[in-house]
């Protein structure tokens, strides 16, 4: 059943821009983007939005409903009453572009600071034997679509632009355990992970993995786990003893 | 605002947030939750009365171990090696502290006062009313990385306080017994269910396939471990009603439901 939505849409770039009010026909089983772009077709031709996949995917429709950072292709209408005011803003985090799209080479610049994958010496590609039981835990990590839903919600660079330098967010830092906990992955990743990639910024309030449309246990099984492996290296004297004695690697 | 959401090249939007639901809710409540735990365990640590039922043997678990000749007889299970106490330090002064360490380190509870306590942040997606932001990079806030040493004890705490409730069954069976051992087995959950608990069982190996009863053992706290913040919650409430419950039959306010 169709029905006029009250929508309120950030419009405008770096420069400035305001929250515009707009009436746009929904229909059952749409979602944000189908309404976006009826939007597009029939009110504002000039409204820019990135997308892809519309099948949640892709990553590239990040946004934020009111006020919530999700994706739009993947936010259902028919979880807004009718009589409510649906408000799209671009994610927060990043330099805007126009409209609905963002600057995000913040990503990218982070993504090129962690070493890639490192094999160790004398196995080729092509030799790459692994149990399933030892690679289980990184796989979880590639199931990220790179939406930059969870940096673009982590307060640390959210609320504090400084940080941006020193912190590679949480989607990064998932990488950096991704490759620490992966089976063939012979660099030693963990005292960067504090130095380099600023760990220690994260204080474990879980918004990253509150957003995630993959919904990755990025706090639990990533930033945790790398967390304790950190402990392992600097705070523990049992641990660094213990690897001293029985050169434990 | 000028830095945060509010920095230059960002879209120009003045709100805090945008977010219609009540996201304040959840704060509110952890801080009422643990505002609650902290007044009731504050004052029942230095009450020092009503703590041991010597007919049933019901020990609080807020006083154990008890091992000052402050004690009432029968309630030191461990004797009492340590002379007796002036009136202002509780008795259960050994365990207390590394408890409380345990707690306020504990990688659930820190999400859980970082956000309610110290707003940073409120909720996902509300600006932080902080002007700059360090983490757990530096003091005080590194020391959350002696974690592990806090669960070590927790550990050997959970052994005592799982003799207190074994040792109370040599006295029959009542209601004060069941409670005991919910608690205790609680307890346990919660311990266990911790992440650095997690991280040395299994958890910091980097092949699973060598270490087959590490891999099975990081497997089931795991599975624990998704629980853990329901279980530090419940174990608040089971520690509270335990020792509610120990100090009405001390006192005489009730008397203990016999079952043999």
């Amino acid at each position: 059943m169709a029905y006029e939505a009250k929508f309120r849409v950030w419009r405008g770039d770096d420069s400035d821009g305001e929250l515009r009010d707009y009436l746009v026909e929904v229909n059952e089983g749409e979602v944000v983007l189908d309404i976006i772009h009826r939007l597009q077709a029939t009110q504002t031709p000039d409204l820019a939005v990135r997308w892809n996949c519309k099948a949640g995917k892709c990553g590239s429709c990040s946004a934020e409903i009111n006020g919530r950072p999700r994706l739009l292709c993947m936010t259902r209408m028919s979880t807004f009453t009718e009589d409510e005011t649906v408000t799209v803003t671009p994610m927060r985090t990043f330099p805007v572009v126009r409209d609905l799209v963002t600057d995000v080479s913040f990503n990218y610049t982070k993504a090129r600071e962690v070493p890639s994958f490192a094999p160790p010496p004398g196995v080729a590609p092509g030799e790459y034997r692994m149990l399933q039981v030892d690679v289980e835990r990184s796989q979880e990590f590639r199931k990220c679509i790179e939406c930059f839903l969870c940096q673009n919600t982590c307060h640390v660079v959210r609320d504090h632009e400084e940080n941006k330098e020193n912190f590679a967010g949480p989607r990064y830092l998932m990488r950096v355990a991704e490759l620490e906990m992966h089976p063939l992955d012979s660099a030693d990743r963990v005292a960067a992970a504090q130095d380099e990639h600023g760990l220690g910024f994260c204080n474990i309030t879980k918004c990253c993995s509150e957003v995630c449309p993959e919904h990755i246990a990025i706090t639990d099984n990533a930033l945790i786990p790398m967390k304790e492996r950190v402990a392992d290296r600097k705070y523990d004297p049992i641990v660094w003893l213990g690897d001293k004695l029985f050169r434990r690697g | 605002m000028t830095s945060g959401v509010g920095a230059p090249t960002r879209a120009k939007i003045t709100a805090r947030t945008l977010r219609t639901d009540r996201w304040w809710l959840p704060p509110l409540m952890t801080n009422l939750g643990l505002l609650a735990f902290v007044v009731y365990a504050t004052i029942r640590s230095f009450m020092g009365k009503w703590y041991w039922v010597g007919e049933y043997g019901y020990l609080t678990p807020f006083y154990s171990p008890c091992l000052s000749d402050s004690c009432l007889p029968g309630a030191s299970h461990f004797g009492t090696p340590l002379p007796e106490l002036p009136g202002w330090v509780p008795l259960g002064f050994i365990a207390l502290p590394f408890l409380l360490g345990f707690r306020l380190t504990c990688y659930y509870y820190r999400k859980a006062y970082y956000r309610s306590v110290w707003q940073s942040p409120p909720a996902c997606a509300v600006a932080e009313p902080h002007g700059s932001y360090s983490g757990e990079t530096r003091l005080p806030l590194v020391v959350q990385n002696a974690h592990r040493y806090f669960f070590y004890v927790a550990v050997l705490v959970s052994v005592v306080n799982t003799y207190d409730a074994v040792v109370a069954f040599t006295h029959g069976l009542g209601l004060g017994n069941v409670i005991l051992l919910v608690n205790v087995v609680l307890l346990w959950a919660y311990t266990v269910s911790c992440h650095s608990c997690r991280h040395v069982v299994g958890g910091r190996l980097k092949h699973f396939s060598k270490h087959p009863v590490r891999y099975r053992a990081w497997t089931l706290v795991s599975r624990l471990n998704a629980r853990h913040m329901q279980l530090a919650w419940t174990t608040l409430g089971t520690l509270v009603l335990t020792d509610l419950y120990v100090m009405l039959v001390a006192s005489g306010a009730i008397s203990d439901l016999r079952i043999i």
